[in-house]
């Protein structure tokens, strides 16, 4: 530690050389990590399926015009867009215990997550409903298909191909997003981060586990979710 | 559940206000820089030569893959661990948010050049003007039309996401609020809920009329179309 | 008397789009085996007529019958009607997510619930007769315009209606493929079909019409055969239209 004293050079050739070579930290430490990232995805899965059935819900609502509910799901996507998710759970958190609703940190995450979310989902969902063309539901209609048939198989087919790209793009957005929850006391993944910084200076270390354990979540859905994406394309056209 | 007054006691309004202002100053000055680098960017992403366009499309990739609390947590401990430099919560948050804000830009702004149907360039050319002209008259406010709408939601973006910072010891917003809450938390005990709410509410107040005009104006050009 | 069974019976339809009366006050009766062509200028209320048929427009006054029972808008009973009214429209209507075949064999599937054998095999049948055998299981993508239409006939077909309603079912086709589609009409005419049609085409409305229907502001204002329509149009109006289509210099 007492080289901390000399020059920037010789801290920087130190830093360096810790990162390389600190392996006892970083096998010490991964346990923890597994187990935040354990914990993120669990959170984030069922944050993110509760979005999409609000998501769902809010469309639906909207695409079939059902009075006053069609304008407090208006009123929520608003809400929801305009706004921090670190504000939202700091409400959850923080401030709804003092009106007697008292969460625990991972239902705030979930719950939080889902409320943001619901908003982004409904939006994607929406733009794949109302993607298929009047023509073609009158053109169902005109066949004799009644209503659920015309929107089990001539709209939703359609519409979710139309909607899968922005899905998956949500999920990943809301997957990136649960980094915060560690401001809502959630032992996740910055928590440990920030855990270790605090206990032990080896920043090196901690931030590059960090790295690792981020790209390990996100960049496998994101390939899959490309791949899928393309499929779909070469489908359609 | 009484209380809302907490928010106008002495000069607690103000002082949200003041820790508001934190965050809405680094997402400006983040804006800024993301504008003009961001420009540069998208430029570059439409030549021909393309190791130029694979180097810029690994630097969006790279910006993009990871959750920006995370990089804030890279530059804010790293750099100060890797240099010795204290570069502070503030500074390190403008040049993370203009990092991201440079590659989204550059995306948007490759994005409105190449909606620019090519038969618009071609018939300008064909008008008999010049290749600068064509640009000038006909590709640029084409472009623009579809880029502003997104700039302004990449903008609100950026003031939702720059309430972070408060994870990195900036003292904006959320820390004010959680300041005015200990101070008084034997005087009023349900502080919490009114101040977070109003910390919310004044988000939602910058944030709403800038996507309601960014709606607007994507439709107007839509139309326009 | 078998001759003057009605398929259709419309009685004093008005329809009304923001107070403006679209059809304003329409008598007419589609009789077994009968093709009638509407004809008039754009906006004259051709195509709001067929939507009423089909029961897709709500409409002001008036009633439309099939068999003598009543087409209402949104009504419980509707999709029972339609089954029985063929429609095609101006637009190419395909269902894009499914293949040729499938877009043909989905109604009689799901709505009458026939086997799949034997609904096959005349999906098979219908496009040998419009001559796209080789196309049963292309996605409408990889159809030309022409081609979606003449599947569009046989989905429509398929369901066995006593009547079909064709919405100016060239009006967004090339020149060139106008004349594939209009072919199968004509060969449906021939066979008995019964038929309700809208058409810009002067030439095949003459040749495929029992009668002509001529239709302006709302109203109808003249009926009559077609080669009595084509040669000596009884008035001003029809005249006039008919003139549109001609040039001189």
């Amino acid at each position: 530690m007492t080289l901390y004293a000399l020059s920037g050079k010789i801290k920087i050739t130190e830093s360096l050389g810790q990162i390389l070579v600190d392996f006892e930290f970083i096998e010490k430490f991964t346990p923890m990590y597994l187990e935040a990232a354990r914990l993120t995805v669990l959170i984030g899965a069922a944050g993110i399926v509760l979005a999409a059935a609000v998501g769902l819900l809010c469309a639906l609502v909207k695409y079939y015009r059902v009075p006053v509910a069609r304008q407090i799901v208006s009123a929520y996507i608003e809400l929801s867009r305009n706004t921090p998710l670190i504000v939202q759970l700091f409400f959850l958190y923080f401030g709804l215990p003092k009106a007697g609703i008292r969460l625990s940190s991972e239902v705030c995450g979930i719950i939080g997550l889902a409320f943001l979310g619901g908003s982004y989902m409904a939006e994607s969902f929406l733009g794949g409903l109302t993607s298929v063309g009047k023509i073609q539901l009158e053109s169902a209609e005109s066949l004799g298909l009644r209503r659920h048939q015309v929107m089990n198989l001539i709209v939703i087919p359609q519409a979710g191909a139309v909607a899968a790209p922005a899905v998956c793009a949500n999920v990943i957005f809301l997957l990136k997003e649960t980094s915060v929850f560690s401001a809502v006391s959630l032992a996740d993944l910055m928590y440990v981060a920030k855990d270790l910084i605090g206990m032990y200076y080896n920043t090196g270390e901690a931030l590059l586990m960090l790295v690792v354990a981020y790209l390990a979540l996100i960049l496998p859905i994101s390939v899959i979710f490309a791949i899928l994406e393309r499929r779909l394309r070469r489908g359609r056209s | 559940m009484g209380g809302a007054e907490i928010l106008f006691i002495g000069n607690n309004f103000a002082r949200l206000l003041e820790g508001l202002w934190v965050t809405v100053r680094i997402s400006l000055i983040s804006i800024a820089f993301s504008l003009v680098l961001g420009t540069a960017l998208g430029a570059a992403m439409t030549v021909k030569n393309r190791a130029v366009r694979a180097v810029c499309r690994v630097y969006l990739e790279i910006v993009r893959v990871m959750p920006q609390l995370v990089w804030l947590f890279i530059v804010f401990f790293g750099i100060t661990k890797l240099t010795g430099l204290n570069l502070g919560g503030e500074t390190s948050a403008v040049i993370v948010f203009t990092l991201w804000g440079t590659a989204e830009t550059g995306d948007l702004v490759r994005g409105a050049f190449q909606s620019v149907p090519k038969h618009q360039r071609e018939s300008a050319l064909s008008l008999g003007l010049t290749k600068f002209q064509s640009y000038v008259y006909i590709i640029f406010p084409q472009a623009l039309r579809g880029l502003i709408p997104n700039i302004i939601n990449l903008s609100t973006r950026m003031i939702k996401t720059t309430a972070l910072v408060s994870l990195i010891g900036v003292t904006e917003v959320l820390k004010v609020g959680k300041q005015i809450i200990d101070a008084n938390r034997f005087e009023y005990p349900n502080a919490a809920i009114w101040v977070y709410a109003a910390i919310f509410f004044m988000y939602f107040a910058i944030c709403f009329p800038l996507s309601w005009a960014a709606s607007r104006l994507a439709k107007k050009s839509r139309k326009s179309d | 008397m078998p001759e003057t069974e009605h398929i259709i019976d419309i009685n004093g339809l008005v329809k009304r789009f923001n107070g403006t009366a679209v059809i304003d006050g329409i008598d007419l009766s589609v009789s077994k085996g009968e093709v009638v062509v509407l004809i008039g200028p754009s906006g004259c209320g051709k195509s709001t007529l067929l939507r009423c048929i089909n029961g897709l427009e709500p409409i002001d006054a008036g009633t439309v019958t099939l068999h003598g029972e009543p087409v209402v808008h949104n009504s419980r009973n509707l999709y029972k009607i339609r089954q029985k009214i063929g429609m095609v429209f101006q637009s190419y209507d395909l269902f894009p997510h499914l293949t040729v075949l499938k877009n043909i064999m989905l109604a009689p599937m799901k709505v009458q619930k026939r086997s799949k054998e034997e609904i096959r095999a005349e999906a098979l049948k219908l496009l040998e007769r419009v001559g796209l055998s080789d196309k049963a299981e292309s996605f409408p993508s990889e159809l030309s315009g022409g081609q979606k239409q003449r599947v569009a006939i046989c989905r429509s077909l398929i369901m066995n209606p006593e009547i079909m309603l064709l919405d100016e079912i060239t009006a967004a086709l090339d020149p060139e493929m106008v004349h594939e589609v209009l072919d199968v009409v004509l060969d449906l005419a021939k066979n008995g079909t019964t038929m309700l049609i809208v058409t810009h085409e002067m030439a095949f409305a003459k040749a495929a019409a029992d009668r002509i229907v001529f239709i302006d502001g709302g109203v109808i204002v003249e009926e009559s055969e077609p080669d009595e329509f084509f040669t000596a149009p009884k008035t001003e109006r029809a005249k006039k239209f008919l003139k549109t289509f001609t040039y001189s210099r």
